[in-house]
């Protein structure tokens, strides 16, 4: 039977991956965190230790608040988005759906430092607010500034989930509530909220779960009483055997694992979606006059300051000098020029990081996604579960993982350690968005009809030329999507990213942002340099969304719905 | 049984109403009369505007121009929730984040109903459709028959003034449909409510209702019984609709004082002498006819023919044969050892007069 022994080695062999890539290094942040650090023997005293120590405690609690005050701010900025688009004829709509996801394209350290000079107790507001009433309201002060730039930078998960749960509600469940005597906010109450809740709290945990273990943003905003700048401060002032970085690590790994548990439970068996019978989506009804004009108002406000960071970085990338003033003092192109004739290999080190580790990925996936649903390989899920898993894990941890386990492992020919040569850097990538490639061609193949394969050899192909001729152009969408959104998260990925370099020429461009935003000269080209990164990012995911709604009409057609 | 006594049947009147979608005509002209207590069919093919309508009666949908009255109350401009018409829809749309007992109780508490009458009102509605024990499930735990009675259970406990069924029995299966069918009508002859019932299925309503509008493109072809429609269809598409039938395109002629319909066909029907003068059809039902060697009755009306082809139905067999230009569908009941003829045997049909039925065009 040699179908059978290729995909258990296959199989095999991607678990050998996960195994030395995902699973041991993580392995050995938990590890190290329950080691007595002179005997080796197990202890919780790291833990005790580090809720003994007060800028611990702070910063375990500044971690908690900040991404609990982002939900509460994403929520505030989606909900009335989200209910605009499902609930009226607007206009609008549109403006906000693809408004609405721009700031998703751009990683929140990008625009922490021009929101400061926007938001900033002397930045563009602020004086314009203390010019016309004299107050000034602390919006970047400490931790408000990442709650901000968090809430700003991930509405977007609520946003889109919210939506697509109000829009997969079957109408009729409204109207059979209407039909009952049930209108307005009642209704609403009752029946609409409950039926979107799933939708909203995966959005949430997603919003919770990335202010959790942001790491760029409160290091350039200076604000490091949190858990992942402690974690990233304490490996590289102190050094890799202090374990107070791998207690963090634990922490945050766990209540990523929180976050994403609770979403699924509360999404568990709440499939609410009308199931392709009927018509989706609320009743919608047109505005009428000043209702029309509110709303409008209300959706300009909210998609402003959802722009504001790229308005802000678009002025500093372009701004002389910047400071104390509403605007820049003047305009130039001088910041680009330097970046790309100075600093060229950011770029090209990332084109070349981010094009390895997504190109590793979707092979991966489609390995993965092939072993899962088409195979019988015993504990085939478990591929899936911890590849998904990867999600889980906060890049500064899988940064420290990486550093603690292949610091003595010597690379032969190069004679480097493996923890600081630059192909780490592309596994770390690898590994952190497998995850996103992994759905994009779970997806696909959960589309692709069974039939389709069976016909295939049913005419006397084999499996091998089936998957060649057969799945994989059938897939080929979901695999190109997957591609790209692994290629775009890649070129901004930084926390893991800023463990593992170790030299400024091996560094890309997420890297470069953050060693230039670092220094008030270095701020126009880091901000010329970020916009280069949402360029990169906004072709990926406009190339990924176009390769997704090709591949489901080709998929339509072929099943002639 | 208290809801029994407690529901007052009304009389629905449907004036000159026109809906349109955008500039797309859905329903054009409706005038209906619906009787108290009687439960009336929207039949008609997908895309015949029977689901707006009926929908334009609970309030759904786009403002229709035209009057729907309630007895004598028009309630066209009311919204949907002041309109107290129960509609259970084609999905059942029970609500998936409550249970059976929240479901049914949910017309109520709108009402602002005291608690403990809630219960017992709940209970009530359950038993009648005999599934309280389901009273804690949620409705994903239930079969689709399970949902449908839930469904109807839902809106019967606030006693609406008309039942409104979307195609109810469309997601079930073959058997437990007419399991169905003969239930809902048991519990609407139990509360006397009127009702509509809306199908595609010509079989579901001639068994269910007792009376009912066939619709085609936006417009009522023909309102009566099921009965009366069968055998007197107004035009082609209902006499098509509701049942397998034969057509003979052809003029009704005079000539020495006899009137005669000839067919495209050659084939001659003496007829009624007032319709002379007349282009139609001659429609006449499969089982209407009979099948033989050679003429037997010489009172029918005799065609020649060759068998084209047969088909075995199981109670009977379906002869296609060959008369002049056209096809004439043939069922003769079966029973065992009964002759069957065979392809291309000479045949002769005989039908008698009453059985043809012209529809002038």
């Amino acid at each position: 039977m040699p179908r059978f022994r290729t995909s258990y080695l296959v199989a095999a062999s991607l678990a050998f991956f996960l195994l030395i890539f995902l699973v041991v290094p993580v392995g050995k942040v938990i590890y190290v965190a329950f080691q007595d650090s002179s005997t080796g023997a197990f202890t919780l005293v790291n833990f005790v230790d580090f809720f003994k120590t007060s800028l611990f405690r702070e910063s375990f609690f500044n971690s908690l608040y900040v991404a609990g005050m982002s939900v509460l701010g994403a929520t505030i900025f989606a909900v009335p988005l989200a209910y605009f688009t499902t609930r009226f004829n607007f206009g609008g709509s549109i403006l906000i759906q693809t408004l609405g996801i721009i700031p998703l394209i751009m990683p929140p350290f990008v625009g922490a430092v021009a929101m400061q000079l926007f938001f900033g107790t002397n930045g563009s507001v602020n004086l314009l607010l203390d010019q016309w009433f004299g107050i000034n309201i602390p919006f970047m002060k400490g931790l408000n500034g990442v709650i901000l730039v968090e809430s700003i930078h991930y509405f977007p998960f609520i946003l889109i989930n919210l939506s697509a749960a109000l829009n997969n509600i079957d109408r009729s469940m409204e109207e059979a509530a209407q039909n009952l005597g049930s209108s307005g906010m009642s209704l609403f109450r009752k029946i609409v909220f409950p039926l979107a809740m799933p939708g909203y709290l995966a959005g949430a945990a997603l919003v919770f779960l990335k202010a959790f273990d942001d790491l760029g943003t409160p290091l350039l905003l200076n604000v490091n009483n949190m858990l992942a700048p402690q974690a990233y401060l304490r490996i590289t002032s102190i050094g890799i055997s202090d374990p107070m970085g791998y207690v963090i690590s634990v922490i945050l790994v766990v209540f990523s694992l929180f976050a994403l548990w609770g979403s699924m439970l509360a999404s568990k068996g709440k499939d609410y979606s009308g199931g392709g019978k009927g018509t989706s989506g609320l009743l919608k009804r047109d505005l009428h006059g000043w209702e029309k004009f509110g709303a409008y108002c209300l959706v300009i406000f909210l998609l402003l300051l959802v722009l504001s960071p790229h308005i802000s970085l678009v002025l500093l990338s372009l701004g002389t000098i910047w400071s104390y003033s509403v605007l820049p003092d003047g305009y130039t192109f001088a910041h680009y020029a330097e970046v790309f004739g100075t600093t060229r290999e950011y770029i090209t080190n990332t084109l070349l990081y981010a094009g390895l580790a997504a190109g590793f990925d979707v092979v991966f996936s489609v390995a993965i996604a092939y072993i899962v649903l088409r195979t019988k390989v015993i504990g085939r899920q478990w591929l899936d579960y911890i590849a998904t898993g990867a999600l889980a894990i906060p890049g500064v941890v899988l940064g420290i993982g990486y550093l603690r386990t292949f610091n003595d492992f010597n690379v032969p020919i190069i004679d480097k350690p493996l923890a600081s040569w630059w192909v780490i850097i592309v596994i770390a990538l690898a590994i952190r968005r497998l995850p996103y490639a992994l759905r994009a061609c779970v997806a696909a193949l959960h589309q692709v009809s069974i039939s389709l394969e069976e016909a295939s050899e049913n005419l006397g192909a084999g499996k091998t030329t089936t998957v060649r001729k057969i799945t994989v152009p059938l897939m080929a969408g979901g695999i190109v999507a997957g591609f790209v959104t692994s290629f775009a998260t890649a070129a901004v990925e930084l926390s893991a990213t800023l463990m593992l370099v170790t030299s400024e020429s091996d560094a890309p461009l997420a890297y470069g942002i953050y060693v230039f935003m670092q220094s008030a000269s270095g701020r126009g080209p880091g901000a010329a340099l970020g916009l280069i990164a949402v360029v990169v990012v906004a072709v990926g995911s406009y190339l990924a969304h176009h390769f997704i709604e090709r591949n489901k009409r080709m998929q339509m057609s072929a099943t002639g719905n | 049984m208290s809801l029994v006594s407690r529901v007052k049947a009304v009389r629905l009147r449907i004036e000159d109403l026109h809906i349109s979608f955008g500039s797309t005509k859905v329903l054009e002209g409706i005038n209906l009369e619906i009787e108290p207590g009687e439960f009336f069919a929207f039949l008609g093919p997908s895309g015949s505007g029977k689901s707006t309508l009926l929908r334009a009666i609970a309030g759904f949908g786009p403002d229709p121009q035209g009057k729907i009255r309630i007895d004598d109350e028009d309630i066209g401009g009311l919204p949907p929730w002041k309109r107290n018409v129960g509609m259970v829809f084609q999905n059942y749309a029970l609500w998936p984040h409550l249970s059976v007992e929240k479901n049914v109780a949910f017309g109520l508490e709108e009402q602002k109903m005291a608690k403990a009458e809630i219960g017992e009102r709940v209970k009530e509605a359950l038993d009648l459709v005999g599934l309280y024990h389901l009273v804690n499930r949620h409705p994903s735990q239930l079969s689709g028959g399970q949902q449908q009675r839930i469904a109807l259970a839902r809106t019967i406990v606030t006693r609406p003034r008309l039942l409104l069924l979307d195609e109810p029995l469309s997601n079930l299966d073959a058997n437990l449909r007419v399991q169905m069918r003969t239930d809902i009508l048991k519990l609407q002859r139990a509360l006397g409510m009127t009702t509509i019932f809306v199908t595609h299925d010509q079989e579901e309503a001639n068994t269910i209702s007792d009376r009912m509008a066939v619709l085609d493109k936006g417009i009522i072809q023909q309102v009566g019984s099921p009965l009366d429609l069968y055998d007197n269809p107004v035009n082609r598409f209902v006499a098509h609709f509701l049942g397998t039938t034969n057509m003979i395109e052809g003029e009704v002629v005079s000539s020495d004082g006899k009137t005669c319909f000839i067919g495209k066909e050659g084939i001659e029907i003496p007829l009624d002498n007032s319709l002379d003068g007349n282009h139609g059809v001659v429609v006449f039902r499969p089982q209407s006819i009979q099948i033989n060697t050679k003429i037997v009755d010489d009172s029918a009306v005799n065609l020649d023919g060759v068998v084209d082809s047969l088909e075995f139905l199981g109670s009977v067999v379906r002869y296609s044969v060959r008369v002049g230009d056209s096809n004439i569908l043939v069922d003769q009941d079966h029973q065992r050892g009964k002759k069957i003829f065979e392809e291309k045997e000479a045949v002769v049909l005989a039908i008698q007069a009453q059985q043809l039925f012209f529809i002038r065009e």
